[in-house]
C-alpha cells in the first residue's frame, strides 16, 4: 500500500511537471468542491463600471456582480457565498488554467482564440458599435452617415468596420476624450464606438442620444470556466436558462446599467436566458 | 472652478481605502527589501569567489533576473507555479518571493561591486597586519563596501516600492489600483477625480520615498565625517 502511493504520488508529479491539466486542479472547481468548499471563487473587475467596480463602502457591486451573487445564492443558497477575486483584462484567462477561480465574470467577450484556452457558459450580455449623434441632425441608421464624416478613435472595432465602407469620411482621434469633445464640436455628423460606451455618455450629455446601436457583429460576453470543466458549464447554462424565465437580465440591468445608461431599451444588449 | 471635484479626498471613506491600499504596498515592499537586503549581501561576498562552480550559476542567476521582466517572473510564480506544481502561493507571497529574489540578485551585484571597487592594498595591508580572511571582510572590506553601497541600494529600494503597482495582475489590491477604482466609480460624476486622487497618490509615493532618501544622506554624511 506504501509503495503503491508512492508510486502514485511519482506519476502525479510527472504529469504536473509536463504541462497537462494537473489532476488536482480538476477536483477544485467541480460541483462537489465547491459546496464541499462552501463559497464560489469568482473573477470579476474592480475598476470598470457599470460591469464590475468596487462602490463607496468598499463592495463589489455592477452587471457582472449581479450575475454572480445570484449564481452563488442558487448553488450554495446565500449569495454572500462568494470570494471575489479582482481581475484585469490580461489575466483573466490565466485565473482560470490556474484553477484559482472557478467562473470568471468580468465582461468577457466571447473570440475564437480565448474559446481555445476557456470554455464560455451562454452569454448574458452582448455589445456592439453604437453612433451617438446631436439630437439637432439624429443619425438613426448607418445610411444617414453617407457623404458625411463620421468621428473614430484609431484602431477599435468602429474604425476597422467603417473603413470598410465607402461614402463615408471617417475622422480619427488617438484618445477617446478628444473624439467626445469633436463630436461636441461638430466636428462630425456622430460619433462611432462600442454600444456601452456612447450609451453612457449620451446619458450624461445632454442633446445627445444613440440612435443606433447594432452595427457590425454583435459579440457576445459570457462567463468563461477552466477549459474542460463542462460540468460547471452546464450548471451555468442550466441556471441563465432558468434565470431567463424571470427576466433575471433585464433586473440586472435595471439595478446596475440603468444609472448609466438612462431610459435606453436594453435590448441592445442584454441577453435573457443565454438565448443569443 | 479650479478645484472642482477635490471633495473626493476629503471622504473617510475613500481615504481608509487609500490607506488600506498603502498598508498593502508598503508591507510588501518593506518586507521585500529587508529579504533582498540579506540575501543580496551574503550573495554578493560569495560572487567575488573567481571559481566557475561559483561565477557559472552566479551569472545566469542575475541575467535570468535582470532580463526577464518582473512582471514576467510574477506570472510565472503565481500562474505558472498553481497549474505545473499545484503551488497556490496567495498573491502577497508571491509578490514578496519575486521581488526578494530580483532585489537580492540586484543587491548582490551592487554588493559584489563595491568590495571588489576597493583597491587591493587594502586586503594586502591587512593580510600584512595578519588578519584572517574573515577578520578582513568583517573589520577592514565590508564597512569600506557599505558606505560605497549607500546611494545604489536606496536607488534599488525605491525602485522596488515604485514596482509594486504591477502586483495587480496576481490580483493584489495595493495604493494605486484603490486610486484608480475610486476614479472609475466616478468616472460620470466627477471627471476630475483622476486628477485628485493621481495627485495624492504622487504625494504618497514621495512621502514613502522621501525618509529613505533622508535617512541615506545622513549615514552618508555621518560615515563620510568619520
Amino acid at each position: 500500500m506504501r509503495k503503491l502511493s508512492g508510486f502514485a504520488a511519482v506519476i502525479a508529479a510527472i504529469i504536473g511537471f509536463s504541462g497537462l491539466p494537473a489532476l488536482a486542479a480538476d477536483a477544485q472547481d467541480s460541483i462537489a468542491a465547491i459546496k464541499a468548499r462552501g463559497f464560489l471563487k469568482i473573477a470579476v473587475f474592480s475598476d470598470k463600471p457599470p460591469f464590475g467596480f468596487v462602490d463607496k463602502d468598499g463592495k463589489n457591486q455592477g452587471y457582472d456582480v449581479y450575475f454572480a451573487k445570484r449564481f452563488a445564492r442558487e448553488l450554495l443558497g446565500d449569495e454572500n457565498r462568494i470570494e471575489f477575486t479582482l481581475t484585469e483584462p490580461a489575466n483573466r484567462v490565466d485565473l482560470l488554467e490556474s484553477g484559482r477561480v472557478d467562473i470568471v465574470l468580468a465582461n468577457f467577450t466571447v473570440t475564437p482564440e480565448r474559446a481555445r484556452r476557456v470554455d464560455f457558459a451562454k452569454p448574458y450580455f452582448k455589445t456592439a458599435i453604437g453612433v451617438v449623434s446631436n439630437d439637432k441632425t439624429p443619425v438613426k441608421k448607418v445610411d444617414d452617415l453617407q457623404g458625411k464624416k463620421l468621428i473614430v478613435i484609431r484602431g477599435t472595432t468602429a474604425d476597422v468596420y467603417f473603413s470598410k465602407l465607402s461614402g463615408i469620411e471617417l475622422v480619427k482621434y488617438d484618445q477617446i476624450s478628444d473624439a467626445f469633445q469633436a463630436l461636441r464640436d461638430g466636428r462630425g455628423a456622430g460619433l462611432a464606438q462600442d454600444t456601452t460606451l456612447v450609451l453612457a455618455w449620451a446619458n450624461e450629455n445632454k442633446g445627445f442620444s444613440v440612435g443606433v446601436g447594432d452595427i457590425g457583429n454583435v459579440d457576445p460576453i459570457a462567463p468563461a470556466v477552466r477549459k474542460g470543466n463542462t460540468e460547471l458549464r452546464d450548471w451555468i447554462n442550466d441556471t441563465l436558462v432558468k434565470l431567463g424565465k424571470e427576466s433575471f437580465a433585464r433586473q440586472a440591468f435595471d439595478a446596475t446599467l440603468k444609472p448609466y445608461y438612462g431610459n435606453v431599451e436594453p435590448e441592445n444588449l442584454i441577453v435573457e436566458g443565454g438565448n443569443f | 472652478m479650479p478645484f472642482s471635484g477635490a471633495e473626493i479626498l476629503f471622504d473617510p471613506a475613500n481615504l481608509a481605502r487609500l490607506g488600506e491600499g498603502l498598508i498593502v504596498t508598503v508591507r510588501i515592499a518593506a518586507i521585500s527589501i529587508v529579504f533582498a537586503f540579506l540575501f543580496g549581501m551574503v550573495i554578493g561576498v560569495i560572487a567575488l569567489s573567481r571559481s566557475g562552480f561559483v561565477q557559472i550559476p552566479y551569472q545566469l542567476f542575475l541575467q535570468a533576473i535582470r532580463i526577464v521582466p518582473q512582471i514576467v517572473w510574477l506570472f510565472l510564480f503565481f500562474f505558472g507555479f498553481a497549474r505545473l506544481l499545484g503551488w497556490n502561493w496567495s498573491g502577497e507571497t508571491t509578490g514578496i518571493v519575486v521581488f526578494s529574489i530580483w532585489g537580492a540578485a540586484e543587491m548582490a551585484d551592487l554588493v559584489r561591486a563595491s568590495i571588489s571597487s576597493l583597491p587591493a592594498h587594502q586586503t594586502q595591508s591587512a593580510l600584512a597586519l595578519g588578519l584572517a580572511r574573515s577578520q578582513i571582510y568583517l573589520h577592514v572590506l565590508i564597512p569600506q563596501a557599505v558606505r560605497r553601497l549607500i546611494p545604489a541600494s536606496i536607488n534599488l529600494a525605491t525602485r522596488i516600492i515604485k514596482t509594486t503597482p504591477l502586483l495587480v495582475l496576481i490580483t493584489i489590491v495595493e495604493v494605486l489600483k484603490v486610486g484608480q477604482q475610486l476614479i472609475e466609480a466616478k468616472i460620470l460624476t466627477n471627471p476630475a477625480a483622476a486628477f485628485w486622487i493621481y495627485g495624492l497618490i504622487f504625494v504618497i509615493y514621495f512621502l514613502i520615498c522621501f525618509p529613505i532618501a533622508v535617512l541615506s544622506r545622513r549615514l552618508e554624511a555621518k560615515w563620510s565625517a568619520q
